[in-house]
């Protein structure tokens, strides 16, 4: 995804008709890949995705919509009125990104506290006549940590050469790996407290239980003992 | 130019956790240039037996992979033809657990650092070897991915017990308590009608 805006954003002078030609069947190249994975959505429908990150991680999103056109039987990019309802909630339910997007839009949210975050896509159709009971193509790209980087902004930024940016990238690369592997030992911790908990629970339980049998078949025998004799029967 | 846009270009992963209500069944689609290679790589994360099917297709609608109630799975294919290819996640024979579904679809190789337009200079020593512990660096991600999966299910599958033996023992307190006092009860009842009648039939 970063190799593909690098191309839209470099522009290239026209040096020679060769170079502005191969720039432009370049730049219809990648347009045409540039659809990513896609789904449909319904009106009302709100799809969420979920992303388990560390803390201090940067998630980015990008997403374009397509409107079924009935005339022409496909789809056509969206009308400027629909637009897309983004929310993104952390792993406390806590709301840290609710905003509403054009018909295509990038979202991007850093995360503060581990866990999972939900992000919550809805589209906001006020006119409900271009629906049509039809669906809405949504293309959808999230990018998490280090591939949320964008290199060709980093290297014209810190002015780096193409084997600094490389370190640059491993460096970025050995830095999610550390944050995810924090996580992972703080995960581990609650698995463990989790386990135990169950396991006292079980323990305790069982002593309960075998002290309330005790008690009840006691509490049987003499009531019962009571009430013959009682009865004369004993 | 003609045969640049032919050749199949970088590509990218797409790595997205959803929730799969009961009963529904979800579809992603992409569309993919022939002779890519392309990876599709599936996890059930939470709910019920941690299974979902799977389904794959070209886009002249032949099933490509199709596999039933799977747990985990990865399947490797090359595109043999341009055009829309589709997978989806059914959860239809679920009647009332909601699924979490992971998958990592990979479509060719992952674009390159530098959008440059020559790549015919070989990489020096220094290069290759940043290469060669990017791809290393990769591959870690990739596992740490997996274990993280691996743990959350063990997670969630630990915590799913943790409640089950709290409301279990609560509910098994009450139905001993009930059943041993109804017991009593019901045996001083029986105590009772047979006294009468017997003293009817003494006298």
């Amino acid at each position: 995804m970063a190799a593909e805006q690098g191309v839209w954003s470099v522009t290239r002078p026209g040096i020679g008709m060769g170079k502005t030609m191969r720039a432009l069947v370049l730049l219809l190249w990648f347009a045409a890949r540039g659809s990513a994975l896609y789904f449909h959505i319904g009106e009302t429908e709100k799809k969420c995705f979920i992303e388990e990150i560390p803390d201090e991680t940067m998630v980015i999103g990008n997403y374009r919509t397509q409107l079924y056109d009935k005339q022409r039987e496909e789809y056509q990019p969206a009308t400027p009125g629909l637009g897309m309802f983004v929310e993104v909630k952390d792993p406390e339910d806590k709301v840290i990104l609710a905003r509403q997007y054009g018909s295509e839009g990038r979202f991007t949210f850093t995360s503060h506290t581990p866990g999972e975050h939900q992000i919550c896509l809805h589209s906001n159709s006020t006119k409900f006549s271009l629906f049509a009971g039809g669906m809405l193509r949504v293309h959808l790209d999230i990018q998490v940590g280090e591939h949320a980087n964008d290199y060709a902004e980093i290297a014209a930024k810190d002015k780096l050469s193409e084997l600094q940016l490389r370190v640059r990238q491993l460096v970025e690369q050995v830095d999610q790996i550390q944050k995810e592997q924090n996580y992972q030992r703080w995960r581990e911790e609650r698995f463990r407290q989790t386990s135990e908990s169950t396991n006292q629970r079980v323990l305790w339980w069982s002593i309960l239980q075998t002290l309330i049998l005790v008690a009840i078949g006691v509490w049987q025998m003499r009531h019962l003992k009571s009430f013959f004799e009682a009865k004369k029967l004993v | 130019l003609l045969l640049l846009l032919l050749a199949p270009g970088p590509g990218g992963a797409s790595e997205i956790t959803f929730e799969l209500p009961d009963n529904a069944k979800q579809c992603f689609y992409e569309d993919i240039a022939q002779g890519t290679k392309c990876t599709l790589e599936f996890q059930v994360i939470t709910g019920g037996h941690y299974d979902v099917d799977c389904r794959l297709e070209d886009p002249d609608g032949k099933v490509l992979y199709k596999e039933m109630k799977k747990q985990y799975d990865s399947f490797t294919f090359t595109a043999s033809k341009n055009g829309t290819y589709k997978f989806c996640f059914s959860n239809e024979f679920s009647t009332f657990t909601h699924k979490t579904v992971y998958f990592d679809f990979q479509v060719g190789e992952d674009p390159p650092l530098f959008p440059s337009e020559n790549r015919v200079s070989a990489l020096t020593q220094m290069e290759s070897a940043c290469v060669s512990i990017h791809e290393a660096l990769k591959s870690v991600i990739d596992y740490q991915t997996h274990f993280r999966l691996r743990e959350a299910q063990g997670r969630s599958r630990a915590e799913d017990l943790n409640t089950r033996v709290a409301y279990w023992s609560v509910g098994e307190a009450l139905i001993l308590l009930v059943v041993s006092i109804g017991q009593v009860f019901l045996l001083k009842s029986f105590f009772s009608d047979k006294r009468t009648t017997t003293t009817r039939v003494g006298s």
